[in-house]
């Protein structure tokens, strides 16, 4: 199976050839998609997501996710930005065009320390809307999710949790894996759209159980 | 998770075990303080100028804090916030400590033509600016406007704690709403009051200079002073009473969790931020415009030795505490925070310290023994009061409609 070709944007190409399938499971509440995704952490796939209409106490934990890298462009981009600010004016004030304003030396660091300040602020900005848009990989146009109807409620009262794998086996034992955690639906996306997977299509003809990797059973969440 | 069971506390949980460490710790600092207090007494017969300024600096301090307790408790309410609740018994019980200052305040009433320049009036032909503030600076309407002051803040103080004290037997959610209305225009009387106290009390030590912005920078120094207060009492009762060897959990473990010190963290944080940023308005209005009357001020903080104060309040007070609160992780760790906190307290002694003493001695840098003994004797007698205040109550407003909110508070 092959999805539709997306856009791509630059920084997403090399992460590697496209999945074969997507499942979206579907679950009523926040505390089975909770426990959904402490599962499927645990058993140690890595390109998965949990979709929620609001955020969730707790998800960070469950899904494994590290702490965001945004502050770290905040803080460079800022720090930048106050130093570019004072260079700047110390450059035309001082250097460019040097002028006696009030008696003060042509460098009167106090004076500049407002504009330092904004610019600051400025460039911590903007590098919190970069980094943001950098670390999730937008713009985007599109996303294989939107193919499903049902997926419009995740911005309503749906929770979702998306995996994807490659065909044959590991697909097999993705759906398995998702069987497992209980959802209400499962939905097999691919390149011939939207399917529901009825349930306990993969107990019927699937391999042996998904074997836990990662995590100890009943290590620390 | 909103749709887990809600968790309540009994009053009894949450009550200061009857052989918790602080119990002790309060009674030997209102004696350690009182004695103290005695000692400056007897050593202001020598020097009662460098003893009623010591003593100002120490008064102002634990004030201070006490008066921080008031706005957190105001501004919490008012705020309607949720996930302060667990500790904003603290704050109340901080802020019903006011009482306390109304009697400390005598000294400085009764000395103050020793430590105010103004008090004895001036000539007009002699010091027109002084003459012309006459009006403000009178020994009369100084004492009403303190008794104005001290006795608003002892009723505010008293009477939220009081109020919040009877809602733990009756659990009325209509107790919450009337302090939530209430707080609005306490606010407005704390702000008007602490203000000009901070005009009176400190501005008044230079009577010709003069800053609008002086009482925000005072109330600064408070918002600083408290969230690092209130962290550090939360961890103190988070340990409990030692019994066969071991320490007993004490009665806010588990209460206050590190949820609720990573938001004292972040307000920590933009506090100093905050204080930083009055504290170089002020600064650059000055020195931008270049007027004598105003910029004697700081001349007196920036030579004979005060230069190194100065800095090092800049660097202590913002540069680094800035770099060092700024990760998510050191204000989620307690032991960083409580690092964190007890350096902003001493730096905020330092704050006060920096604006009153020059007045007293431009000459220089002259750290006193009077300075410890008195931060000591008020310092003491304050805590004595706060062990006093939370020793009986529940630490924790039980009766709150928002506590189940507050108790599984989460940060995203």
């Amino acid at each position: 199976m092959k999805l539709p070709k997306l856009p791509v944007p630059p920084w997403r190409r090399s992460a590697g050839p496209a999945p074969d399938t997507v499942l979206l499971a579907e679950y009523s509440g926040p505390d089975g998609l909770l426990a959904a995704a402490d599962r499927v952490r645990r058993a140690g796939w890595s390109d998965w997501d949990a979709h929620t209409p609001f955020p969730v106490h707790g998800m960070e934990r469950a899904m494994g996710l590290r702490p965001s890298r945004v502050p770290w462009y905040v803080l460079v981009l800022g720090l930048g930005g106050a130093a570019a600010g004072m260079t700047l004016q110390w450059w035309v004030s001082a250097e460019a065009y040097p002028l006696v304003i009030s008696g003060k030396p042509y460098f009167s660091w106090p004076a500049f320390v407002p504009i330092m300040f904004e610019c600051g602020v400025l460039g911590g900005a903007l590098g919190a809307v970069a980094g943001f848009l950098a670390e999730s990989r937008l713009p985007r146009h599109h996303h294989p999710l939107f193919e499903s109807p049902r997926f419009e409620r995740v911005s309503d009262d749906g929770f979702f949790l998306s995996l994807s794998a490659a065909g044959g086996d590991e697909g097999d034992r993705a759906l398995r894996l998702l069987e497992e955690t209980g959802p209400a639906r499962i939905e097999r996306l691919g390149p011939d759209g939207v399917a529901e997977v009825p349930a306990g299509a993969a107990s019927r003809r699937g391999p042996a159980a998904t074997p836990e990797r990662g995590v100890p059973p009943g290590g620390a969440p | 998770m909103s749709h887990a069971p809600a968790r309540r506390l009994s009053a009894a949980e949450v009550k200061l075990p009857e052989r918790h460490p602080l119990r002790k710790a309060g009674l030997f600092a209102a004696a350690a303080g009182a004695l103290a207090l005695v000692a400056v007494l007897a050593l202001a017969a020598g020097d009662p100028r460098q003893a009623l300024a010591s003593y100002l600096v120490a008064f102002l301090y634990w004030l201070s804090i006490a008066l921080g307790g008031l706005f957190f408790t105001l501004a919490m309410l008012a705020s309607r916030a949720g996930w302060c609740v667990v500790v904003r018994r603290l704050a109340e019980h901080l802020a019903g400590t006011l009482p306390l200052y109304a009697v400390l305040f005598v000294p400085l009433a009764v000395g103050a033509a020793h430590l105010w320049p103004w008090w004895g009036g001036a000539d007009p032909a002699e010091d027109p600016i002084l003459a012309g503030k006459a009006g403000w600076l009178d020994p009369g309407f100084f004492w009403v406007r303190a008794a104005v002051y001290l006795g608003s803040w002892a009723l505010l103080g008293w009477w939220f704690r009081r109020r919040s004290l009877a809602q733990d037997t009756t659990a009325d959610p209509g107790v919450t709403r009337r302090l939530q209305s209430l707080a609005a225009p306490a606010l407005l009387v704390y702000a008007v009051t602490q203000t000009f106290a901070a005009f009176d009390w400190i501005m008044s030590l230079d009577p010709h200079w003069y800053s609008t912005i002086f009482g925000v920078y005072f109330f600064a120094g408070q918002a600083v002073a408290v969230f690092a207060a209130l962290a550090l009492l939360a961890m103190a009762l988070e340990r409990g009473a030692k019994a066969d060897g071991e320490r007993r959990p004490g009665p806010l473990a588990g209460v206050v969790t590190v949820e609720h010190y990573h938001d004292l963290g972040k307000l920590l944080f933009a506090f100093v931020v905050f204080w930083a940023y009055i504290g170089f308005s002020q600064f650059m209005l000055i020195w931008y415009a270049n007027i004598p009357e105003e910029t004697v001020w700081y001349a007196h903080r920036l030579e004979h030795g005060w230069e190194g104060a100065t800095w090092a309040l800049a660097i202590g007070h913002f540069v680094l505490p800035f770099f060092f609160l700024l990760p998510r992780g050191v204000k989620r760790n307690r032991a960083t925070l409580a690092a964190a906190a007890v350096w902003m307290l001493a730096v905020h002694y330092l704050d006060l310290y920096w604006l009153a003493m020059p007045a007293i001695h431009p000459e220089g840098f002259r750290p006193h023994l009077l300075d410890l003994v008195a931060l000591v004797g008020v310092g003491g007698l304050a805590l004595g009061a706060l062990v006093f205040a939370l020793a009986r109550p529940a630490l924790v407003p039980v009766g709150d409609p928002r506590l189940p909110e507050s108790l599984t508070f989460e940060n995203m």
